[in-house]
């Protein structure tokens, strides 16, 4: 199910990371159900900055959160990850399936893959990754942003 | 602060149900014990939800997880509702702090406990210790992760 997870530096972005736009270099460990993440997120997605998306639910506390980020990922599948991202975290309030359905016509996707590439085991394996990678840099809140990869988080 | 390689003082107290959890009962297998400030301080809710989402992880090297804080065992079976985690935590609230006391965890000029993680193995030593610089910094999961990768290749 999991791989180690002892220390490790935060992983530089990698081609199959999500990320998006230009400038310095700007890795957000973020949980989709988090208020925090939301706010800050709304001046993240503003700075001229690259911005890699890094999934850190945190389903005890937001127990919807590992069905968002799964959401987020079928999207991405069909190419428009941070549109599910912004999205999301733009109207936080309706988040159950119909909404998220909503979302996915809204956004032009195919329901259909989008249904099944969410409860994938795939998608699941893709989202626990980021979030083991940050268990392993010390994150121990959302959001974690990290300006330069290979720091811990804290230091 | 107690060492690593000092026995682990006794102790028995109540969980979040009223039920008695003593160390020496738990001889046999490893304890991890997570003396953290007070319930529903915000700083808080974060480093349990984290460990939560490793605790299978955890359990899986043989490590039995206990939090411990001054509250009482009402205001626990609350926290751990609101957290969802399944992490016992235990009330070291009669006389006040006592067992943070003789673990030297105890912060007396605030009344509560710092931030400060215990791992005592299964003969009852205390085999790993850390401590936060201050009660607002949260030690990440990976820590816990490399004490049981040191001592593992230790033995």
């Amino acid at each position: 199910m999991t791989g180690e997870l002892t220390s490790a530096a935060v992983p530089p972005p990698g081609p199959d990371d999500h990320w998006r736009g230009m400038g310095a270099l700007l890795i957000v460990y973020a949980d989709l159900g988090c208020p925090r993440c939301a706010s800050a997120w709304a001046e993240i997605r503003e700075r001229e900055a690259t911005v890699v998306f890094r999934h850190f639910p945190v389903a005890s506390k937001h127990p919807r959160s590992p069905a968002l980020h799964a959401a987020a990922e079928a999207a991405g599948v069909q190419g428009r990850f941070f549109e599910m991202v912004d999205s999301l975290y733009a109207d936080r309030g309706r988040v159950d399936d119909p909404h998220l359905w909503q979302r996915v016509e809204d956004l032009g996707l195919n329901l259909e893959r989008f249904e099944a590439n969410r409860r994938s085991v795939s998608v699941a394996a893709r989202v626990r990754r980021d979030f083991e990678s940050g268990i392993r840099a010390g994150v121990t809140g959302t959001p974690a942003v990290f300006e330069t990869p290979g720091r811990r988080a804290g230091s | 602060m107690i060492a690593a390689g000092e026995p682990a003082p006794d102790f028995t107290l109540r969980n979040q149900d009223g039920e008695k959890v003593s160390l020496a009962e738990l001889r046999g297998r490893r304890v991890l014990l997570v003396f953290y400030p007070l319930d529903f301080s915000p700083v808080c809710t974060d480093q349990l939800s984290i460990y939560q989402e490793v605790l299978p992880e955890i359990e899986a090297k043989g490590v039995t997880v206990l939090g411990v804080s001054v509250d009482s065992g009402f205001a626990h079976k609350a926290f751990r509702e609101k957290l969802g985690t399944e992490i016992q935590l235990l009330a070291d609230f009669e006389p006040k702090g006592e067992v943070a006391r003789a673990y030297g965890a105890y912060l007396e000029k605030v009344g509560h406990a710092n931030r400060s993680l215990v791992l005592i193995d299964e003969e009852g030593v205390v085999e790993w210790v850390h401590e936060s610089p201050t009660p607002l910094e949260i030690p990440g999961a990976n820590l816990i992760f490399d004490a049981l990768a040191a001592s593992r290749g230790a033995r």
